[in-house]
């Protein structure tokens, strides 16, 4: 078992399915139970395909690159 | 929350919605499995929000909606027996029989508890060593590591007074029930997130051959929901049908192994009734010989349960993706979350229930 933090509250959660798991990682859980631990690198690489994509499309359909707002991103 | 607020950024899913939009040239019906989903895109308006050309269907992926009603007859039944513990998860509870539900038992004095973790029912069990404590283990396979390993620590503690009321679902074959069927309208799936982080893809490999069906795992924030349908699109505009992972933070092709493992020393596949479907053969798990003593429909004697459906209900067909919630003649009327005459208004996950809170009618 071990504690996670569900936005504020804490709660006793099974880590017996992801016994790879550190302190400072994040967990889908399910009734209780850990299913998987949260690849960050993988979500990076989704955000930034998905600003890219915008990027080339923006300049298809305008022929200018997006101005700084446009491409404002999470935490901005 | 990292990595939480970035997938509901409403910037990011605008961006994902235009892309999409160059990516579609032709109609697409796509189905969303999990009711999870249904129940996120219905609250954003995501369908509304979808270039015209692609229709949303929403699938059978909601346990509650899906658990036959002669199961919850017989929870009833058992919940009712005196020195019977009944647990459950709290979505349950109000899930109507054909009599009753387990509300109305805990309020004609038996006991009925929620639990939030199977292991929560086991431990009641070690603590009412002269009750008999049965837990209600339903679910996809998002729930099965945690039933399973209720069953395993009871095992393991040599409880004798614990047994599970199992009503396990598998997605896959009823994935392939709806494509094989002759009404099928469904050409691509979003597969759910959840259920893959547990078995991973590699089993949705042969049905996206078979039926030449796109299948994209997804995850379930706005943007997740987004970026698995434009997977989804590509994969149909240029004809192609293979798994596609639109989740990758979460999902990899394996799965969870430690999950499966328990998972298959506890199950063996089984022939499963759907709720408004019917049997769908290998769509359930059930327990596993050597674990049969933990059957609580072995260890309990109900007699002949003789279950009733509504005649009216359409819920069969909506959650083959044939009929959508504001096509039957009843909903919002007859039957509301309140007062649900089927499966998908009886569960907060269930597609008729998801168009009623959010005040979908047949105008949109």
């Amino acid at each position: 078992m071990g504690k996670l933090d569900f936005g504020g509250v804490q709660r006793e959660v099974c880590l017996e399915y992801v016994p790879e798991a550190v302190v400072g990682q994040y967990a889908n859980v399910h009734v209780g139970f850990a299913i998987n631990l949260m690849d960050e690198k993988e979500a990076e690489e989704t955000l930034s395909l998905l600003r890219e994509i915008e990027i080339l499309g923006m300049m298809d359909e305008e022929g200018s690159a997006p101005s700084a707002e446009q491409e404002s991103g999470p935490g901005q | 929350m990292k990595h939480v607020e970035e997938f509901r950024d409403a910037g990011l899913v605008k961006k994902a919605l235009a892309d999409l939009e160059r990516t579609v040239t032709q109609p697409w019906v796509i189905m969303e499995i999990c009711g999870g989903q249904t129940h996120e895109i219905v609250e954003h308006g995501l369908d509304q929000l979808l270039p015209p050309e692609i229709e949303l269907v929403h699938g059978p992926g909601c346990p509650v909606c899906v658990t036959p009603l002669e199961k919850i007859d017989k929870a009833l039944a058992i919940a009712s027996q005196p020195d019977v513990i009944f647990t459950s998860y709290g979505d349950m509870l109000r899930v109507p029989g054909t009599e009753e539900d387990l509300l109305t038992v805990r309020a004609h004095g038996g006991d009925v508890r929620v639990v939030y973790s199977p292991l929560d029912a086991v431990k009641i069990a070690q603590e009412n060593p002269d009750k008999e404590v049965v837990f209600f283990a339903i679910g996809f396979e998002t729930t099965a590591p945690a039933n399973a390993m209720s069953v395993q620590q009871a095992h393991h503690l040599e409880l004798k007074n614990f047994s599970v009321l199992v009503s396990q679902f598998r997605v896959p074959p009823a994935m392939e029930a709806i494509l094989g069927s002759p009404l099928n309208r469904v050409q691509a799936f979003l597969g759910a997130g959840h259920v893959c982080a547990v078995m991973g893809y590699w089993e949705y490999e042969p049905v996206a051959e078979k039926y030449s069906a796109p299948i994209v795992v997804t995850g379930f924030e706005v943007l997740d929901l987004v970026l698995g349908i434009k997977q989804a699109v590509e994969q149909l505009e240029k004809g192609e049908a293979v798994v596609g992972n639109a989740y990758s933070r979460a999902v990899t092709r394996e799965g969870n192994i430690p999950a499966q493992k328990l998972i298959s020393h506890i199950y063996q596949n089984c022939p499963r009734a759907w709720r408004g479907i019917g049997e769908i053969p290998d769509s359930g798990w059930c327990l596993q010989p050597e674990y049969d003593f933990y059957d609580a429909e072995n260890r309990f004697d109900v007699g002949q349960i003789q279950s009733k459906e509504s005649t009216i209900c359409i819920a069969g067909e909506i959650l083959q993706g044939l009929k959508k919630p504001v096509d039957c003649p009843a909903f919002g009327t007859l039957c509301t979350p309140e007062k649900p005459l089927g499966a998908t208004m009886v569960s907060a996950e269930g597609a008729c229930a998801a168009y009623y809170r959010y005040g979908r009618t047949r105008d949109g």
